[in-house]
């Protein structure tokens, strides 16, 4: 298979402008001949299906939740990335382009990332339209904030509930074009399937989940905007849904799935407290603008405080170890993620952790609050704060904070070209669901930003293109592979509910957890990654003959819904797993134990590994064949990441 | 510290669940026992507790509906011992923890009751009249692309803070459960003060509010009659104040209405 990316031809700030112009426009009369699917709802989907009807198009969408409003976009804390230079320090949309670059470890595409940071701009346009309201200065002018990764202040913010504001911005376009009738909504709606005519991508099977209805739906193109794969893992910041089901099966009907093993380890999430635990909350990135990370100095007294033999505030100053500004000077506190959470991991390794289980560190505000009062502090972080107490009944105003690393975001996806069109013809893939922009390690503030960028500003484009070249005529679910692939759908739930077993659907999926943090989590090595796909087949073989699922299809059935994800998981671990051993280097967040420098930094291999690994899927336990996209940099110079 | 905390005995705990095939049957409480619930659980992993267990009996699961567990995405939507989202204030059900309850205590967890929020099973309602009564004007109407530099709309700190706190709903329906009335006027007027407050949302500022309020009433939602339930039990504080604005902004829209229609 030749994988070839599109990347328009000449220098790299006119690309975006020159495809646009040459891309093939569908005349407005004729959008309405056209049907687009778009399944999820959260920032990408949203904001492509509201554009998309905007233009014209009849756009049918998709959302698992009771309502569009609730994707996991709404979750993200922090803020968004835009090269605005508002603040007159030193930002363009070469030096976003150049941080996008650098923070990823050099494992992106450089015509894709510089169109993410040419169009940043827009989306602040667009979203300040909408009535978003961004966080401002008393001459009510929009204000800014520093995210790690950057020296710049380029992070357009509404407290610590941007996802939240960003995605009612586009929940709201999405819902007048609903009210218009040119978006049809299904909500309590799943993809089950993809389905294939001729070559081309021309539908979808969905699940009802009140109901159970199984339902075919043709267009002539179909979006994917569904979302990473985080939970994987199991414990994740994710929500509890969010799932690779939709993704997972176009990659099983043709669509080739883009370095897996790129996850994003947050540093700053609350620890685990214990064995019941359904989730992991992140404590944003925002508050390492303000907020120190330390561990004790020795051994000796992380064990006192762990036995609870000291408080954390009678340790002195001198005994304080702040490593990441120790170790950083430049960037202090504020490194890129990956490099936090090893550094986390590397003092809690040492023995210098804290917290009953000592897999923690501190996160201390006192300087902050010292400076500008409890008051000032809870202006910028109320909602954080706040959410710390509930979860962990420990006041961060009066201690210092617990946090540890936590899987959060998954930089892998569906490949994807320069149109976003995945290798299925017809087939899209927007936001966390491709691979496209992050590399090996995603900077924050740059996920809100790259799904409204997919969905707003490049998908209405690049489609169209594709559109323009498909005969206007009205699409149909009368071809058989509708028949067929709802087939399959029906099967597979009947197999599901047949098994009768004796293990539940989360006992799998918590056993494939543990599996992939042990050996494809923070650090990773040959000989770990062969166990843990030994592992993962067995859990997988276990899955199918002990698996319990009660109650019918024909209504909601929450555990029916559950397995079906978790059997797209074990396949998918494997994959991740697969793809981790063959990348015999360390990058952004993939850290192989064996390839480091003698500081314990990610030691790139760019002679033989500056490449996208594009996974084929042959089969039920085949293995999967790998295709390379040599990734080619002609505009920055690839050197060891140094943020010291 | 959290999962630390020596004091932290288990517990044991009855519950009283609302069970419900769907929406056409009728329901009922059954009563169930969780032992040994640490209280640094939050609420919805008690459930998970209680739910593996059922399934591991062969019963069916109680369903329930959350999602983030974070108190952001509005989905779980529990009221328990007679309050939305249960004892503790300003907190949505996943952000309630078991440390504030006791050892013995006898749990009552129920779906929402309104009329427009029918049963789907057990504790899952349909919460889609909220959705249309967004589709009905709730938004700015811009299409994607040529509007102005972000900047060339200035805004006054406190009007985007008012904004802002307006702006928070989570849009969970706690305010409707709350209401003897099941009135929707909170979830209301927190949409039409956000886009009243703002200079964008200037234009549509009539329509949206008639047309908002007309789709609330044609789904059913009760009238408000200024008890003030519905902001006492809002998870994320909405102001009650923003009703009051909603009753100006409605008011003053019908004395001087834009819409012909």
């Amino acid at each position: 298979m030749n994988l070839d990316a599109k990347i328009p031809e000449g220098p790299l700030a006119e690309k975006w402008d020159k495809h646009k112009f040459n891309v093939k426009l569908v005349n407005p009369a004729n959008k309405r001949k056209y049907d687009v699917i778009v399944v999820g709802t959260g920032l990408a989907g949203a904001s492509a299906a509201a554009s998309l009807a905007e233009l014209g198009y009849n756009v049918k969408a998709f959302s698992f939740h009771d309502s569009p409003r609730r994707a996991h976009s709404i979750a993200a804390q922090g803020g968004i990335n835009a090269a605005k230079n508002y603040q007159n320090d030193g930002d363009s949309v070469h030096r976003l382009f150049y941080d996008t670059i650098k923070g990823g470890d050099y494992r992106a595409r450089e015509a894709n990332v510089y169109r993410l940071a040419q169009v940043s701009v827009n989306i602040i346009d667009q979203c300040v339209a909408q009535g978003v309201p961004f966080a401002r200065e008393y001459g009510g002018l929009l204000a800014n904030r520093s995210f790690g990764g950057a020296q710049v202040s380029r992070t357009f913010y509404a407290r610590g509930q941007t996802g939240q504001q960003l995605l009612l911005g586009a929940y709201s376009a999405l819902s007048r074009q609903i009210a218009y009738g040119k978006v049809k909504m299904y909500n309590r709606t799943e993809m089950l399937d993809l389905v294939i005519v001729d070559g081309q991508a021309r539908g979808i099977i969905t699940r009802n989940l009140i109901t159970g209805e199984i339902q075919q739906h043709a267009a002539h193109a179909v979006v994917l905007a569904t979302g990473g794969y985080g939970n994987v893992f199991y414990l994740s910041t994710n929500a509890k849904y969010s799932n690779a089901t939709a993704a997972w099966r176009a990659h099983k009907k043709g669509a080739l799935f883009a370095n897996p093993c790129f996850t994003q380890i947050h540093p700053t999430c609350i620890p685990v407290s214990g064995d019941y635990q359904s989730k992991l909350t992140l404590m944003s990135e925002s508050l390492r603008n303000d907020g120190r990370v330390w561990v004790p100095k020795t051994v000796e007294m992380a064990e006192r405080l762990r036995r609870n033999e000291i408080h954390v505030n009678d340790i002195k100053e001198e005994d304080r170890d702040y490593f990441l500004e120790r170790k950083y000077p430049a960037f202090g506190n504020l490194v890129p993620r990956d490099v936090a959470s090893r550094n986390a991991k590397m003092m809690c390794d040492e023995g210098r952790g804290v917290g009953a289980s000592g897999l923690a560190v501190f996160l201390d505000f006192s300087e902050i609050i010292k400076r500008i009062g409890a008051d000032g502090v809870s202006q910028k972080y109320g909602n954080l704060f706040a959410m710390y107490e509930k979860i962990t009944d420990e006041d961060p105003y009066k201690q210092p904070m617990r946090i540890y690393p936590a899987v959060h975001y998954t930089m892998g996806g569906l490949w994807v070209d320069y149109n976003l069109q995945t290798t299925v013809p017809g087939l899209y893939a927007t936001g966390e669901c491709n691979f496209s922009d992050h590399g090996a390690n995603r900077l924050g503030a740059s996920a809100l930003m790259q799904g409204l960028a997919d969905g707003y500003f490049v998908i209405p484009y690049t489609i169209g293109d594709y559109l323009a070249q498909t005969p206007p005529k009205p699409v149909t679910t009368e071809h058989p592979a509708f028949k067929e692939a709802e087939a399959n759908v029906r099967a597979q739930i009947q197999k599901l509910m047949s098994i009768n077993g004796t293990r539940t659907p989360d006992d799998f999926h918590k056993a494939l957890g543990h599996i992939m943090w042990e050996y494809c989590g923070m650090a990773r090595t040959a000989e770990g990654l062969q166990h843990a796909k030994q592992e993962i087949q067995k859990l997988r073989k276990a899955f199918w003959s002990d698996l319990k699922v009660v109650g019918v299809n024909e209504e909601l059935n929450q555990t029916l819904e559950k397995a079906a994800r978790v059997a797209d998981f074990l396949e998918l671990g494997e994959l991740m797993v697969d793809d981790a051993y063959n990348r015999n280097e360390s990058c952004g967040g993939h850290f192989r134990e064996e390839y480091q420098t003698p500081e314990g930094e990610a030691l790139r291999d760019d002679e033989h590994y500056a490449y996208v690994a594009a996974w084929e899927w042959r089969g039920e336990n085949q293995p999967e064949v790998l295709h390379k996209e040599n990734l080619v940099f002609e505009n920055v110079k690839l050197t060891q990441r140094s943020y010291k | 510290m959290a999962g630390s905390n020596p004091n932290a005995k288990p517990m044991n705990l009855t519950l009283k669940v609302w069970r419900q095939k769907n929406r056409q049957t009728q329901g009922n409480i059954v009563d169930y026992q969780v032992r040994d619930i640490s209280p640094d659980m939050s609420f919805l992993e008690m459930l998970d507790v209680l739910n593996e267990d059922l399934l591991r009996k062969g019963e069916e699961p109680v369903a329930f509906d959350h999602d983030c567990r974070e108190g952001i995405c509005g989905s779980c939507n529990l009221f328990i011992n007679g309050r939305a989202h249960g004892p503790e204030p300003g907190t949505t059900t996943c952000q309630l923890h078991m440390r504030k309850f006791s050892d013995g205590d006898t749990i009552t967890i129920e779906p929402w009751r309104a009329e427009a929020f029918p049963v789907n099973k057990d504790l899952s309602v349909d919460r889609s009249a909220f959705d249309r009564i967004i589709q009905a004007g709730g938004y700015v109407s811009v299409n994607t692309g040529g509007v102005p530099d972000a900047n060339e709309i200035p805004i006054p700190k406190s009007i985007a803070d008012q904004a802002f706190d307006a702006a928070t709903c989570i849009g969970c329906g706690a305010c409707v459960a709350a209401c003897k009335n099941a009135s929707a006027m909170l979830f209301v007027s927190a949409k039409v003060s956000q886009l009243a407050l703002l200079p964008q949302g200037q234009v549509e500022r009539k329509t949206r509010v008639e047309n908002m309020i007309a789709q609330m009433d044609k789904e059913g939602f009760g009238a408000c009659t200024n008890i003030g339930s519905c902001a006492a039990e809002c998870p994320v504080g909405i102001s009650l104040e923003n009703i009051a604005i909603l009753n100006r902004e409605f008011l003053a829209a019908k004395a001087t209405s834009n819409n012909l229609a």
